[in-house]
């Protein structure tokens, strides 16, 4: 067993440091892992633990994103814990054994630090290759602040390894934002830590020699569909009451309370903005500010993005008279990917609510506060009137003539 | 030291083996594949722990709800069954470190199977990432010299004047324009500890290596001739024939590399018979027997010659 790290209760860490501890606390028994910005101090970090004997497994440092994910499958498969991180490019060239982990019900930690794709070339965050792995059966868990980084990386492996869940999950972060942003986390000491993620136990494991298993079979048209239905069902309806009873355990550990979705100001909110990642933030100070003023504005989080949690997201903007999503992703021929989410979320409710898109943040483009009160000035419109008064696709802090759609 | 198996003396005595290959997959009737699994398998008594990269073997031997597999088993791409089993090996050395193993006095063998396009082409990066950690781990390349799973196209690892769907013969071209990729100094370069090259025909020669690849601690790399009856076009049941030709003709020379550099040829065919006599045998190079590309036959004796005394020198030099 790996020495214990002394930790303060409160550290300065930024995202990618609190996601090393985090790997660090849960023993991961395998590490295998390739450099790409803005992940790469998490692997670094974790190379340093291994170097300095705080951590006993194995580290794989692998040729590329698609051999260190081929690793992680391969170990997972043997019976241990795994992890890794990735961004963008590394993402992309991840994308094909994403699949092959869910498919084969795998439990992998990934932690993305999300960044744009090329091209062009852009080393900064958006939400590219966290939309990019939408589909790929992977439970996807966000985070906005260096603590939720911590904090979501344990309730993910708890979750994850679960026998009745087995499937991988994500821990997103915006690159630089978050990632190389140090902020004040509150920690959990090695053993509360390693308590809360709990002992891995193996199911299936290729290493149990008197068992032997076969992971990865062929299926044609006559079994396909029995196999991929089932890995839905699961994600449909075991992540979230699981994700549910870990932000139940967290809180009574810690005291930080988690939702699938995080509504501020919502309670009697007409006006929301949906976002993720670090626009989180950013949209509460303004809706503070709106507040002050009278304005009945709020701001919904979307905190667990794979499930969707359609109903919690429904029930979170069922007063409200206009929402907008933002995206921080190229939507590249039709309405950003959350737009899609949030109006196929409220379609069939009794919502009569008005829905615009903003397109903003991408490869890094700050979001400011004077950004979102002209969001909310839109909001504001299109409330009064009970339809769309503005665009309904816009672009945030686009340099050029302004761009707007439909 | 692994134990060389008592069992192996003659082929009837080796084939009374324990399978962890059984007798039922959908491999065409006459493929190589499952005989240079089951030397391989066969040529221990260890458990083992294996990969199937996408191709032949793979989409026949694991067929929902079937498997041919008495062994522990993973598929998880066309490129990646190295990694797959890298990892595993990893999961291995960590869970022994950290004593969680559930049969720790029992050390399995890690072995990964891939054909000629998942190793020679599609997952070459992978392999040579596995070779350069030095994982402890077997790769065999099932060598058909051809696409085969996905019908028949060409591979770097297809021979000059081959007719392959996607190089093939015709009116104004000969079918493969390129010789086949050198594979066997590719991986003896990466210094892996041992590299062979084995035919099913020479099955003592094939087990003996075999049985040497896992005594060695670190990454060794098997390239199989794997005569193919669909792509190559003989019949089912001429198998080992054509195999024989093959090593007889010295076109499939029998040979290891140890650390990169020490080569021993293990195989020397009392009468080597020609070239042509291979080629021949085989529907793929049927129009080289034509007026027009007959020369090719000499370039392809005089090319089987320049290999074979090289091999003899690079012997002789010990480096």
């Amino acid at each position: 067993m790996a020495d214990i790290f002394e930790l303060k209760d409160i550290e300065v860490w930024d995202g990618n440091m609190a996601a090393s501890h985090a790997l660090r606390q849960a023993q991961v028994d395998v590490v295998a892992a390739y450099p790409i910005t803005p992940s790469t101090p998490i692997v670094e970090n974790y190379g340093n633990f291994m170097a300095n004997g705080y951590v006993d497994g194995e580290y794989v440092m692998a040729e590329s994103e698609h051999g260190a994910m081929s690793c992680c499958i391969g170990a997972a498969a043997a019976g241990g814990r795994v992890a890794t991180a990735t961004s963008s490019q590394g993402f992309a060239l991840m994308l094909e054994t994403l699949y092959s982990a869910s498919g084969m019900r795998l439990p992998i930690l990934l932690n993305v630090v999300n960044r744009a794709i090329a091209a062009p070339l852009n080393v900064n965050g958006d939400h590219s290759d966290m939309y990019m792995g939408r589909d790929s059966g992977w439970i996807q868990i966000d985070c906005y602040n260096p603590q939720e980084v911590y904090d979501m990386n344990l309730v993910a492996f708890h979750v994850a390894e679960d026998h009745d869940i087995r499937l991988p999950a994500m821990v997103h972060q915006d690159g630089f934002m978050t990632s190389h942003t140090a902020q004040r986390v509150k920690t959990l000491s090695d053993e509360q830590a390693y308590n809360f993620v709990g002992e891995f136990k193996p199911m299936n494991d290729m290493l149990d020699l008197d068992n032997p298993v076969t992971h990865g079979a062929q299926t044609e048209e006559d079994w396909h569909f029995e196999h991929k239905a089932p890995q839905h069902h699961a994600l449909m309806s075991a992540v979230l009451p699981k994700i549910q009873a870990a932000f139940d355990e967290l809180k009574s550990l810690t005291g930080r309370e988690y939702n699938f979705v995080e509504e501020y100001n919502m309670d009697d909110a007409e006006l929301a903005i949906v976002c993720m990642g670090t626009s989180v933030e950013t949209a509460i100070e303004v809706s503070n500010e709106l507040r002050e003023q009278g304005v009945k504005a709020g701001v919904v989080g979307i905190r667990v993005f794979r499930p969707f949690p359609l109903e919690q997201i429904a029930d979170a903007l069922k007063n409200t008279k206009a929402i907008a999503t933002l995206d921080r992703s190229s939507p590249n021929g039709t309405v950003g990917m959350l737009y899609n989410e949030i109006t196929g979320a409220l379609f069939n409710t009794s919502t009569n609510t008005v829905v615009n898109n903003y397109i903003y943040g991408l490869g890094g483009r700050d979001l400011t506060k004077v950004n979102l009160h002209t969001v909310y000035r839109d909001l504001a419109k299109n409330a009064q009137n009970g339809k769309l008064m503005t665009p309904l696709q816009q672009f945030i802090g686009l340099r050029g003539p302004k761009l707007s759609f439909f | 030291m692994t134990q060389i198996k008592a069992k192996t003396k003659n082929l009837k005595n080796f084939s009374t083996s324990t399978e962890r290959f059984e007798g039922s997959n959908l491999l065409c009737p006459g493929c190589a594949h499952s005989i240079i699994v089951r030397e391989v398998l066969n040529a221990t008594d260890d458990n083992l722990i294996l990969a199937a990269s996408t191709g032949c073997l793979e989409v026949c031997t694991a067929v929902y709800p079937h498997t041919s597999w008495d062994a522990s088993w993973i598929h998880i791409g066309f490129e990646n069954g190295s990694s797959a089993v890298a990892g595993a090996e990893a999961m291995h050395k960590a869970l022994k470190k950290k004593g969680r193993l559930k049969q720790p006095e029992r050390t399995p063998k890690f072995v990964a199977f891939g054909g000629d396009g998942a190793t020679y082409d599609i997952g070459f990066q992978w392999i040579s990432g596995c070779f350069e950690r030095g994982h402890d781990m077997m790769y065999v390349c099932l060598d058909n010299e051809v696409y085969a799973n996905t019908g028949g196209q060409r591979s770097s690892s297809t021979p000059i004047g081959a007719s392959a769907t996607t190089s093939p013969a015709g009116r104004t071209s000969y079918g493969e324009k390129r010789n086949k990729k050198d594979i066997m100094a590719i991986m003896a370069a990466h210094g892996a500890p041992y590299v062979a090259q084995v035919a099913p025909n020479k099955w003592k020669d094939m087990v003996k290596k075999i049985q040497t690849g896992f005594a060695t601690e670190g990454p060794v790399f098997i390239n199989a001739m794997s005569a193919c009856t669909t792509e190559w076009k003989f019949a089912p049941e001429d198998t080992i024939a054509i195999s024989d030709l093959a090593t007889e003709s010295l076109v499939f020379p029998l040979y290891e590399i140890i650390d990169g550099t020490e080569l021993n040829i293990t195989y020397r065919p009392k009468n080597v018979i020609p070239v042509r006599d291979y080629l021949g045998a085989q529907g793929r190079f049927k129009h080289l027997f034509s007026k027009q590309y007959e020369y090719l036959i000499d370039e392809w004796q005089s090319r089987v010659d320049a290999k074979w005394e090289y091999l003899q020198r690079r012997e002789e030099a010990r480096v």
